[in-house]
């Protein structure tokens, strides 16, 4: 071949192919990508310089792990893909939290992060992790992409891998050389995932069998979880536990997947869970468990738990039926699908000495506080929040006792209303998952309750949510402890507070100096006004309420016992 | 209770870290771990020999079938299987011993592989008993060294459905 050809021929192949960080671009909005979050490092620069042309809005957060959650709630708020991209080494260690976030809850997310050059890999090259190693048990699935051409088939798998069966991140590798190499479209949109399926159909004869078993129930109950949420079945679960007429308590992820103001609604069980869910489990003859998993903090003691039912588990995840807890009848699938089946063959019962025994319970244990106390108690600010919002917020939490009250106290009333870390109990999720969840809806109500040491994990990300003026209103219930740490230490450890308080700054200051709308309360009185400004605010709002500091979160279920062994309830009636 | 699981997994890498990974993690305990080619080049398998009851082999099972690059997952319970493990094995064989020895050695269908001035080495496959009871048998003559393969298994054509 002259010189002169093989210039031809090389001129002609550039022009039909593509650098690999145009590909991730494109690949990102063939996808439906139009917002995602992340922060830039050397390894990741060709990536970013194509993402400054791209028509996709891009949120930085103040580090990672923040970005992290701010994907992983804008997933939870709206059911799409959240998409986060960070620099190798440090970059990527610090998603390892908002990773095994998203993974304990399922939530779908597709993180991509800059590697070292290839033939770096392995040398402890600068800012060198062994990324995919790092995060293989906090993702669904991770891989390494070595080769330009597999990565945007790869990228596509990553999507359909987070977003399908039981979703969850899904983590991609991409050394600098893979994003800078150029290579021919590959526009097939093919994937290639030979061990990847999903039952989506529950099986006809096991659906049948469970109709059979609710029609002969006299106490059923319905134990539902965040799965039912990521389905979107919360219309065919209202339809279902309406129809069949059975009541219905909820997971802490589950919460809003059935709209608690209704009669129906046992309201959260387990550990923090409501008297009459947790006695309306233990006593039923029938357990209906729907996109749930048997965590510890719901059975207690596993031995125990439903002592007298047959149990039905309807889950996408076959791993999750009989894990913790055998099941009599196990339907492998997607709940929206087996739910709109069920409710065909089942029948409609009054059911009637059910409900008035489940009435009694009820009406003897509700949640309660001491309304009349003259501190500021911290229900009495979320019962407050919750009249002013009319219950309609979407709230975000942090973890410990104030994510117990929010539980136990806002009444949720639609999916995707709650953003909480359930399975990892990440401290400190809730702010970016604030503003992950007001970027995703802008002209939503966007609440945050926050205890003073989640806060104080992640406040920092306070200074994203002014930079791009977003009206998140974050409550910190302000007791001075670690407060759920605390409340052991006063049961189990004989009130020796070690190492469970710090001394906090001024946090309407802090907010005041990042930008933020700062509001102290230290009076009972002055609550409901302080609600009203916050929720006034066009820009981010941080309301310190300095809140009773020793209460604690009844009923508790202590760890190892029977959910109806309950302690506190004793306490909550002699508020009544 | 020991039982084998065969695993057809995609051939890239990670994979092994993958099912590794997830048994270290969720505190399965494994016996054995033999993976190989296929007559396939994009599949390996992978043989693994796993420790507990019915229902930690269940969760086994499902937690393998849940690892993306897991195709397929086969449980040997209940099926009749070839199971071989292959061992190589150096015994301490001085001349006054080397007949005893090797009357030892053909009894278990060894081959001599190596012989030394003080040690012979000896290839010895079949199921796992056989190869135990060879190595209990060469214990008192003294063993230098034993290097395993695992199990490999595959289920007999008769009873194929």
């Amino acid at each position: 071949m002259s010189a002169k050809s093989r210039k031809s021929a090389s001129s002609a192949e550039q022009s039909s192919t593509k650098s690999g960080a145009q590909i991730i671009v494109d690949t990102l909005i063939e996808q439906g990508v139009d917002t995602m979050f992340g922060y830039l490092g050397g390894v990741v620069l060709p990536l970013f310089d194509k993402l400054y042309d791209a028509p996709i809005r891009f949120i930085i957060p103040r580090h990672e792990q923040g970005g992290c959650h701010m994907a992983d709630a804008y997933a939870r708020a709206t059911g799409k893909v959240g998409v986060i991209v960070v620099t190798s080494g440090p970059g990527a260690c610090n998603l390892v939290t908002g990773l095994a976030t998203a993974m304990m809850d399922s939530v779908p997310m597709v993180a991509l992060t800059g590697q070292v050059r290839t033939e770096l890999i392995g040398n402890d090259a600068f800012q060198e992790a062994d990324t995919t190693g790092i995060t293989r048990p906090v993702t669904k699935h991770n891989c390494i992409v070595k080769d330009v051409k597999d990565l945007a088939r790869t990228i596509r798998e990553a999507f359909h891998i987070a977003s399908t069966g039981r979703p969850g991140p899904v983590l991609i590798d991409i050394p600098v050389d893979v994003a800078v190499n150029k290579c021919k479209v590959d526009s097939s949109g093919k994937m290639k995932l030979p061990g990847y399926k999903v039952w989506k159909e529950g099986h006809p004869r096991q659906i049948s069998a469970a109709a059979k078993m609710i029609n002969k129930s006299k106490r059923p109950v319905l134990y539902v979880g965040g799965g039912v949420i990521s389905a979107g079945a919360s219309k065919e679960l209202t339809k279902f536990a309406e129809k069949a007429h059975i009541p219905v308590s909820m997971t802490l992820l589950g919460l809003g997947s059935y709209d608690q103001n209704k009669a129906e609604s046992l309201d959260m069980l387990g550990m923090h869970g409501s008297a009459y869910a947790n006695y309306a489990v233990q006593d039923c003859d029938l357990l209906i468990a729907v996109g749930s998993r048997f965590d510890d903090r719901v059975t207690g003691k596993v031995k125990t738990f439903a002592p007298n039912a047959k149990i039905i588990h309807i889950d996408i995840d076959p791993a999750s039926i009989s894990k913790n807890v055998g099941v009599d009848i196990p339907v492998v699938g997607d709940a929206k699908f087996i739910l709109k089946e069920l409710v065909k063959e089942v029948e409609h019962k009054e059911r009637k000495e059910w409900f008035a025994k489940i009435a009694g319970w009820k009406k003897k244990h509700p949640f309660r506080y001491d309304s009349n106390s003259s501190t500021i108690k911290p229900q009495y600010v979320i019962d407050e929040v919750w009249r002013q919002t009319k219950g309609e917020a979407l709230v975000a939490t942090g973890v410990g006792q104030h994510q117990m009250w929010t539980a136990q106290f806002y009444k949720f009333s639609r999916p995707r209303q709650l953003l909480t870390s359930g399975g990892l109990g990440t401290m400190g999720y809730g702010l970016p998952a604030a503003i992950g969840a007001q970027i995703a809806l802008p002209d939503a109500t966007v609440v945050c309750f926050d205890g003073d040491n989640s806060f104080n994990m992640t406040m920092t990300e306070l200074s994203t949510a002014v930079e791009h003026e977003l009206p998140i209103k974050v409550c910190i219930l302000n007791n001075g402890y670690m407060g759920m740490v605390r409340q052991w230490q006063e049961l189990f450890y004989g009130k020796r507070y070690s190492k469970s308080y710090i001394k906090n700054p001024n946090y309407a200051d802090v907010a005041e100096a990042l930008g933020a709308k700062g509001i102290m309360v230290d009076k009972k009185a002055d609550v409901g006004k302080a609600v009203k400004e916050m929720l006034k605010q066009k820009k981010p709002c941080v309301v310190d309420f300095r809140v009773e500091r020793e209460e604690n979160v009844w009923p508790m279920v202590p760890a190892g016992k029977s959910i109806s062994e309950m302690d506190g309830l004793d306490i909550l009636e002699s508020m009544a | 209770m020991k039982h084998i699981i065969s695993a057809l997994v995609e051939n890239k890498p990670g994979v092994l870290a993958h099912v590794a990974g997830m048994f270290a993690a969720r505190a399965f305990n494994i016996d054995s771990l033999v993976v190989g080619r296929t007559e396939d080049p994009d599949l390996s398998r992978m043989t693994i020999v796993v420790i507990g009851d019915d229902r930690v082999l269940e969760q086994v099972r499902k937690q393998l079938a849940k690892i993306i690059s897991v195709v397929k997952v086969l449980d040997f319970v209940g099926k009749p299987v070839i199971a071989r493990d292959l061992m190589l094995i150096s015994i301490s064989a001085p001349p006054e011993k080397r007949p005893e020895v090797l009357t030892l050695i053909e009894m278990f269908n060894g081959k001599i592989v190596d012989v030394g001035q003080k040690f012979v080495m000896v290839e010895v496959s079949g199921p796992e008993e056989k190869i135990e009871a060879f190595i209990d048998m060469c214990r008192p003559y003294g063993i230098k060294n034993v290097a395993r393969t695992g199990t490999i298994a595959m289920v007999r054509h008769s009873k194929e459905a």
